[in-house]
């Protein structure tokens, strides 16, 4: 198209109805939206009522719960996640693991925030220990009521949330290659006891009741240091800086090193 | 009963709303927040199918699978929102050099 000045009057007025044009055809379109999704959700509703109704079928939770004795822990949903269906959960902490990656492989981390002031400081200071603190009861809790690997882990996270919005650009994170070594740790020991119970004879990941409540320990250990360390990275949002020459490359202000050290 | 389609219930409403949200607006963040609106009526849904009752303890396996879900769901979101973030730093260039 060329911009003559003479016929910009028009090529404006058929801009404007184009545009009008669109706008309509799109309410009306989210409109239709709207009608069939009303119309789904009416019949999913309708289809949840069923099941509701519907004579209570044979279902796993009684299987689960009867074996719950000989996995080692008295929580049954800690023994779903780590004993019956542990494959699950290691695929789950590889999906971290892969998510992670691809945040660092998109580039570096955009600069931290600007340092909090003394009140903000102080708060953190304290709650910072106290989410670790917690994160340590979550995990060891995990054994007998609601708690685990999981809930701890994204206590830790948290915690690394809160020490980068008070200014620490890398979250309280140590440095690179303890945050890649940090990061593959719940995958690698996960992966590394099931081959050797498969070594042993037991079948991947299949505890011997004796040892079931310390081989879950163990990889729930592993995989809240991991589940943390993936969150509070996957906030910082991009590759740990290696060298101060990579922070100066991505230098906007506020992207200062500091001794890192909080939350560890 | 009541109280278990209820719950359940919110979860399909929130389902079918994040599923509206994410055909009909366009920007990426919307999407995102639609898309976990739409895992957390999920959520809802497994939670309340693991109810058996007062008597009997709930169904650890769903309640496991949501356990799964919110992790996986906040990483993919983490990516998702980095992606976004490199996209519009990439859009920031275009018009700069142009």
């Amino acid at each position: 198209m060329t911009k003559d000045p003479g016929r910009s009057g028009a090529d404006a007025r058929n801009d404007a109805a184009a545009a009008a044009r669109a706008a309509e055809r799109d309410r009306d379109l989210s409109l239709l939206l709207a009608v069939l999704l009303t119309l789904i959700g009416i019949a999913l509703l309708g289809i949840y009522w069923l099941a509701l109704n519907e004579a209570e079928g044979p279902r796993l939770a009684d299987l689960a719960l009867g074996l719950v004795p000989r996995t080692g822990v008295d929580n049954p949903v800690t023994a779903v996640l780590l004993n019956y269906r542990a494959y699950d959960t290691l695929m789950e902490l590889a999906v971290l693991l892969a998510a992670l990656l691809g945040i660092w492989s998109l580039g570096p981390a955009p600069a931290g925030f600007q340092r909090s002031g003394r009140a903000l400081a102080a708060m953190v200071s304290w709650v910072v220990p106290l989410l670790i603190l917690a994160a340590g009861y979550m995990l060891w809790v995990g054994g007998y009521a609601p708690g685990g690997a999981f809930q701890a882990g994204a206590l830790l996270g948290a915690a690394g949330v809160i020490v980068r919005l008070a200014g620490d650009p890398s979250a309280g994170l140590p440095g690179e290659h303890a945050q890649r070594a940090l990061s593959v740790l719940g995958v690698l020991v996960f992966a590394l006891v099931g081959l050797a119970l498969l070594w042993l004879g037991d079948g991947f990941l299949t505890y011997p009741p004796s040892l079931a409540k310390w081989l879950i320990l163990l990889i729930e250990s592993a995989a809240t240091l991991a589940i943390g360390v993936a969150l509070a990275a996957a906030y910082v949002g991009g590759r740990p800086a290696t060298a101060p020459a990579s922070t100066l490359a991505s230098g906007k202000a506020g992207a200062r090193t500091e001794p890192t050290g909080e939350g560890n | 009963m009541g109280a278990q389609f209820l719950f359940g219930g919110v979860g399909v409403v929130l389902f079918v709303l994040g599923l509206w949200s994410f055909l009909v607006h366009a920007p990426l963040l919307r999407k995102v927040i639609a898309l976990n609106i739409m895992g957390s009526g999920v959520f809802h849904v497994l939670i309340a199918v693991a109810y058996r009752g007062d008597t009997a303890p709930p169904d650890p396996v769903p309640h496991a699978l949501v356990l799964t879900g919110i992790v996986v769901a906040v990483s993919a979101t983490a990516l998702a929102l980095t992606f976004g973030g490199r996209l519009m730093d990439m859009d920031k260039d275009g018009t700069d050099d142009a």
